[in-house]
């Protein structure tokens, strides 16, 4: 099968990329008819995966890939299953009319090359996530979903309030990230493999190991942050801000359901554990609950869709979490429906937003005879939402009840559950579908009137295939939900719900369900204004707490900025000189290697100690003298004194040198001191000097103690003796210092004399800079700077 | 001699980093000349100390005399000695026009770069 | 510092110095010397002669300025590395020809231009950091 060529497939996974390099370019020659060329990318990338689903139904598994770090073990290698299939239709599928949306919606926009780009960009990192077969390559896509997550929700940064939710989203999800990372290396470490295809035989060893709990903590926080799950779903809604295609593509059908794509990955190796079969449930359940509680509170339309995506996400985690076969069946069938459904959903709003101008759903009314298609579309999306035939949002439901029924307390719980989340659910699907379009006409900001072809094709198109769906089940079943399922629950497994209702307990769920949200729709009102009675009564959410927590890390840097970064010299150099005296002393006094007490060299003669000596007065000079010659000449005499010393010690060449440059030092010393107006004089209070004795004393101290102990061990002249043998021998120099200078280390040398150089040409410059007038502030202070004008592009 | 030259060692150190201590920028630059005296002492010391037979190979042989100094200390002070003085003229530039610009040869009172006040970053997003 | 005398010997002393700094950098791969020491010795020679008699006689007398004095030095060490290439060995491989002029055996090597091209650079810019040190002394 040709599609299965590798690279075909690299090819495939590589197209938005590409895309992504064009977009810009394309859409300064097309406009927002570019669209029309860009979706072909995914397009494309539709009809490549389509390739497989044969292959899938026959339980086939396709893998490939190439070496990217062979050392490491560390591949780009993907794997393509059931579940990768799925999500991958679904990326490509909903990403072709997004693209085709967001031409419309954004049409006229100066940035709206950019949006494209960012949008195909995504396309590729979340369909990297779902084929990855490498840790390393699934960490790295799934943070540049992040990233470009960040980057879509803060598109239009001109707004503080864009900034605030890009930044939350990107500080949630990328901290998320990190923790799935560590996950990812605690499994492997616990395995020794780092492919997920390989992974999957090695579920009894993860479970079996002390450190399961660790790895299963980390992994969630990575998959909760990124599908937000309470408490972390406050970035969600919040990501709003962004363009709806945005809100459509990422924040409901794609990106949220990367976290629950990796609980159904690793379901079959992390899963069947008491951990698994709590944790998930609980916080699934949780999340439920808040989503739709939270969602009833909201008039916005997108804020309601955005809190019933954390709630859909909700229940497919408790779902997974529960992991029998129907609940598995039922997160599968739940995840597809949600994608179609609320994608389309989120389009409506746009539209509506888009054509008259608010989507506020107390300001809206009477749209059906002006938006006769957009109200179409919303009736098939709100029908599936709410889990009425013929719709795959109905199977999803019975199949849901049908997992969860049973008559224990526990199970009962999340029966109760799940039908008051879904009866919210209706409530919410059908305010969105019908308020807006039935009822009285209500003035809105433009006069509403259908939109173009551009806008209403991707949320008719996703209404109708979830009815098809539905209708053909046999169909979606073999390509779709029975291999998706049986990859996730590491089994064959096979899903045969179909459209024609069954008696039994799911059946009457079902109808307690509608009923429910039959009753809570007509009291919308009154539940809202209830929830935002106790929301106000609560006061604290972790909404606050993300901007108390930011400011708090704020406040802290500038704390400890301002305490380890004082602004004086004078401190950073006795910091740094303590830190030196104990680095040198602290290892000698910790294992007791204290230096043996030396003995008086009894060679020593009178000229060498009256060199010496020399050099201690011109030491003490230098500290004492009490004005800047005195001070200048005694440091000269201190350095002629090592001149002398390394004539009198067998080194001529360095005498030469020293003598030199000594000299030349005093020279310059002398020349730039007659011209400031400076006092060498110390004017350190007593106290001061004292301390500042004790560290120089304690630093100078253990240099003479280290030196004294290298001294002390025998001399190891393996260097020095190939140095003597080979100098005249092979580079024919008999000045041994001068040969390796030039030859053994010449490439050092020249780039020491490149430093030389280097500090010759800073000099000049620094000579040569005019001052304009003293005290002056530098050209460069960045106070003093014209002020650049603020975003200079032009929108 | 070792023990010796180690004391001394130990001093230039220690006069080297009590100049270093000091505000004034005219003494942290005498401290900078007197470290690189210090450390190439130390170089040449670990690299024991012998008296007077250079490190250069006589006529008549292919390898240096029995007593000869240790030559690779001694390649190694010879390029720090030049590289040393050439940053200690930078320095010394470097100070001089800190002077000029900011009036002041006191380290603590050279504050351009780290305000006294430096206000606070802005909690908003 | 400008006296008569001083002034009246300067340039001898200078040349002298000159002289004997190429002299050290010459013999300096036998005998103690070098490319540092010899650029060092010439460096403050011309530092002399810049108080003695004025930067610009010095400016004059060098004819290019230091810091292109330096430039060269570096590039001419850069090559003699590379000459290494020609003869199919590493980079920095020293290579020894001994061509014969009226008579004297000589002892050429790619060695002896690195050690030039030291010379070259520590003189441009120590005499640079010299010269422009004393010139802005007096403005």
């Amino acid at each position: 099968m040709s599609a299965a060529a590798p690279a075909t497939t690299l090819l495939v996974l590589m197209l938005p990329f590409l895309a992504a390099l064009i977009a810009p370019w394309m859409t300064r020659r097309l406009g927002h008819n570019a669209a029309w060329i860009l979706a072909l990318a995914p397009l494309a990338i539709f009809i490549h995966f389509l390739g497989f689903a044969g292959e899938m139904a026959d339980g086939g598994v396709v893998t490939g890939g190439f070496a990217w770090v062979p050392s490491f073990n560390v591949s780009f290698s993907w794997l393509i299953d059931g579940l990768s299939l799925t999500f991958a239709l679904l990326i490509s599928g909903i990403g072709a009319l997004i693209i085709l949306y967001s031409g419309g919606y954004l049409k006229g926009d100066a940035q709206l090359g950019r949006f494209f780009s960012f949008m195909l960009l995504f396309m590729g990192a979340m369909l990297g996530v779902v084929v990855s077969d490498s840790f390393l390559m699934l960490f790295v896509y799934w943070e540049l979903t992040s990233i470009t997550s960040f980057l879509l929700i803060g598109f239009d940064h001109t707004r503080e309030a864009s900034r605030r939710a890009a930044i939350q989203a990107l500080v949630v999800t990328g901290g998320g990230g990190l923790a799935l990372l560590a996950g990812l290396l605690v499994i492997w470490n616990i395995t020794g493999v780092s492919q997920i295809s390989l992974l999957l035989t090695y579920g009894d060893d993860l479970r079996a190991s002390p450190f399961y709990l660790l790895a299963l903590l980390l992994v969630l926080g990575g998959a909760f942050s990124k599908s937000a799950q309470f408490p972390l779903h406050f970035w969600l809604p919040n990501a709003m801000e962004a363009p709806t295609p945005v809100s459509a593509y990422l924040h409901s059908a794609t990106m949220v359901k990367a976290g629950v794509y990796l609980l159904m990955r690793l379901n079959p190796v992390l899963g069947d554990t008491a951990w698994w079969e709590t944790i998930l449930p609980v916080f699934g359940g949780t999340t439920l609950i808040v989503g739709t509680l939270l969602a009833i509170r909201q008039t916005d339309l997108k804020l309601m869709l955005a809190y019933t995506t954390v709630s859909s996400l909700g229940l497919l985690v408790m779902l997974t979490g529960f992991g029998s076969e129907h609940a598995i069946a039922a997160a599968v069938l739940y995840l597809v429906a949600h994608s179609l459904f609320k994608g389309a959903l989120f389009m409506v709003a746009g539209l509506i937003d888009h054509e008259t101008g608010s989507r506020d759903i107390t300001g809206l009314g009477g749209l059906r005879k002006a938006m006769p298609i957009t109200f179409l579309a919303a009736m098939a999306a709100a029908i599936s939402m709410a889990g009425l035939p013929p719709f795959v949002g109905f199977l999803a439901k019975e199949e849901i009840y049908y997992a969860l029924w049973a008559t224990d307390p526990w199970s009962l719980a999340f029966v109760a559950v799940a039908v008051v989340g879904n009866g919210l659910m209706f409530v919410i699907g059908f305010a969105v579908a019908i308020k807006p379009f039935f009822g009285a006409k209500v003035e809105t900001p433009q006069v509403p009137h259908e939109g173009p072809a551009l806008l209403w094709l991707g949320p008719l198109l996703l209404g109708v295939t979830a009815l098809v769906s539905a209708i053909l089940s046999p169909l979606t079943h073999r390509f779709i939900s029975s291999p998706m399922a049986s990859a996730v629950a590491g089994q064959a497994e096979t899903v045969s719900i179909s459209v024609i209702p069954h008696m039994g307990p799911a059946l009457i769920l079902s109808l307690v369900t509608v009923a429910f949200g039959i009753v809570a729709y007509l009291m919308h009102d009154r539940l809202r204004a209830g929830i935002a009675w106790l929301l106000a009564a609560i006061g604290w959410g972790p909404d606050r707490g993300f901007d108390q927590l930011i400011s708090g890390l704020v406040r802290l840097s500038v704390a400890v900025t301002r305490l380890v970064q004082p602004g004086r010299l004078d401190i950073y150099m006795t910091v740094t000189f303590l830190m030196v005296a104990l680095a040198l002393i602290g290892p000698m006094a910790w294992y007791g290697e204290w230096p043996s007490m030396p003995v008086w060299p009894a060679d020593a003669q009178f000229h060498e100690l009256v060199v010496i000596a020399i050099a201690f007065i011109g030491l003490l000079a230098v500290i004492y003298a009490r004005d800047r010659l005195t001070a200048i000449v005694s440091l000269g005499i201190q350095g002629f004194a090592v001149a002398l010393i390394f004539m009198l010690f067998g080194a001529p060449d360095l005498s030469f040198t020293q003598f030199m440059v000594e000299t030349l030092a005093v020279v310059i010393l002398a020349l730039v001191m007659t011209r400031l107006k400076l006092t060498s004089a110390d004017h350190r209070p007593t106290g001061r000097k004292l301390v500042d004795l004790t560290v120089s004393l304690a630093c100078g101290g253990g240099f003479m103690l280290y030196l004294l102990a290298v001294t002390q061990q025998p001399f190891n002249t393996a260097l020095s003796d190939f140095f003597s043998a080979y100098s005249k021998v092979v580079a024919h120099g008999a000045n041994v210092v001068n040969v390796i200078i030039v030859d053994f280390r010449g490439t050092d040398t020249l780039g020491e004399i490149a430093v030389v150089m280097v500090t010759g040409l800073a000099i000049l410059s620094l000579i040569r800079i005019r001052t304009p007038r003293a005290g002056a502030i530098a050209d460069n202070d960045p106070d003093q700077a014209p002020v650049p004008a603020q975003s200079a592009e032009v929108r | 001699m070792e023990p010796l030259f180690a004391i001394l060692v130990g001093a230039l150190f220690t006069v080297a980093f009590y100049l270093f201590l000091s505000k004034h920028v005219i003494r942290i630059l005498m401290g900078a000349a007197i470290l690189g005296n210090a450390v190439n002492l130390l170089i040449f010391t670990a690299g024991r100390v012998t008296r007077e037979v250079p490190p250069v190979i006589g006529s008549g042989s292919d390898v240096l005399a029995a007593g000869a100094a240790n030559p690779l200390p001694q390649a190694l002070i010879l390029t720090a000695i030049v590289i040393s003085f050439s940053f200690f003229a930078f320095l010394l530039v470097l100070g001089f026009r800190a002077f000029q610009k900011l009036e002041t040869d006191r380290s603590d009172e050279m504050r351009l770069a780290e305000p006294v006040s430096d206000p606070s970053p802005p909690l908003g997003y | 510092m400008r006296t008569l005398i001083f002034r009246s010997i300067a340039p001898f002393l200078t040349s002298l110095m000159v002289l004997f700094s190429i002299f050290v950098l010459l013999r300096g791969h036998n005998e103690p010397g070098g490319g540092f020491i010899g650029g060092l010795i010439a460096a403050s020679a011309l530092a002399i002669y810049g108080i003695a008699c004025g930067v610009a006689a010095v400016r004059r007398a060098i004819h290019f300025h230091p810091m292109a004095i330096s430039a060269v030095g570096l590039f001419m060490a850069a090559l003699a590395g590379v000459l290494s290439v020609f003869a199919g060995v590493p980079y920095m491989t020293g290579l020894w020809i001994y061509p014969s002029l009226f008579g004297v055996e000589l002892a050429l090597s790619s060695v002896l231009v690195f050690d030039v091209g030291v010379y070259l650079v520590v003189v441009g810019a120590i005499s640079s950091i010299a010269l422009g040190l004393e010139e802005g002394d007096r403005d």
